[in-house]
């Protein structure tokens, strides 16, 4: 079996998504992470303590722009390492939608330094603002 | 009130043990759009070599809120949760997780810093089995706003 990253090269960008966001992602994530903060569903509460509108978990987007990574990789459990900054809020309209594309490139690939592959996520709103800083995912082939 | 720079000497006691249940492996997948069937699919995941289905990488953060938590109530801690902002998030495995596990996690908190008028709290929490075996460590990076 070749390896995955066969014919890649560092600086390819390996996938690209665009998801769509709703409130009712908010509820659900709120829901699946026990984080029930009102400021990811209530705008009365975000706008008092100063912010513009609901915004979505930090972790929310975190989880979603790992997503299209595990689908190319086909092994989540080989991932060794996944940090980002939340440089960004991603506000999401109680009418509407927001957006987020996310994508990934290769900085290293395994080699006789190391057998690890990293990868380097950019995370785009509609207003093409980055929204995620330093997003690395670092993946221990098995 | 500024965070009290003392909590790096707090000693946490472990949260009550955690058992990673499978519906709730799905449903945290479903809920950050992640559709890889190795994490939703027991056969899928048994003939790629794993016991269970395999928790997405960001599934320790339900744990690691249950530790934060013990942060947030800790008598003097200057940390005002309608101030905090989630600065930075990083997981780091030694083994995935999967359904089945049973995880002990132990907060610590390596470094409080003032910058600009706010605070920055980075904690981690490490998460083991019952036997000890490490299985990952989630750290974060909470700032606290200053009064403007």
């Amino acid at each position: 079996m070749s390896a995955l990253w066969e014919g890649i090269a560092v600086g390819d960008e390996v996938v690209s998504e665009t998801f769509v966001l709703t409130r009712e992602h908010l509820v659900r994530y709120a829901g699946a992470s026990g984080d029930f903060n009102p400021i990811h569903y209530r705008d009365d509460v975000a706008k008092r303590v100063g912010l513009d509108g609901v915004l979505a978990h930090g972790m929310l987007t975190m989880g979603i722009a790992i997503s299209p990574v595990l689908t190319w990789l086909g092994d989540s459990g080989s991932i060794h390492r996944y940090q980002v900054r939340f440089t960004k809020p991603v506000y999401v309209p109680a009418v509407g939608s927001a957006q987020l594309t996310c994508s990934a490139r290769v900085t290293t690939l395994p080699g006789h330094d190391s057998p690890d592959l990293t990868l380097s996520l950019t995370v785009t709103a509609e207003s093409g603002q980055t929204v995620l800083g330093k997003a690395i995912v670092v993946v221990t082939p098995r | 009130m500024p965070v009290n720079p003392n909590l790096v000497d707090v000693v946490f006691d472990p949260v009550a043990s955690y058992h990673v249940g499978r519906e709730k492996i799905r449903e945290f997948a479903a809920a950050t759009l992640v559709t890889d069937l190795q994490l939703t699919d027991v056969d899928v995941a048994k003939a790629r070599g794993y016991a269970d289905i395999v928790a997405p990488p960001t599934f320790p953060i339900v744990i690691q809120e249950k530790t934060l938590a013990q942060l947030l109530a800790y008598p003097g801690s200057g940390i005002d949760f309608s101030k905090v902002v989630h600065g930075d998030q990083q997981f780091e495995y030694s083994r995935p997780i999967v359904a089945g596990d049973e995880l002990i996690a132990t907060l610590s908190v390596t470094k409080v810093q003032s910058l600009g008028g706010h605070s920055m709290v980075t904690s981690e929490s490490v998460m083991t089995t019952l036997s000890g075996e490490h299985v990952v460590t989630a750290s974060s990076t909470l700032v606290v706003r200053g009064d403007a």
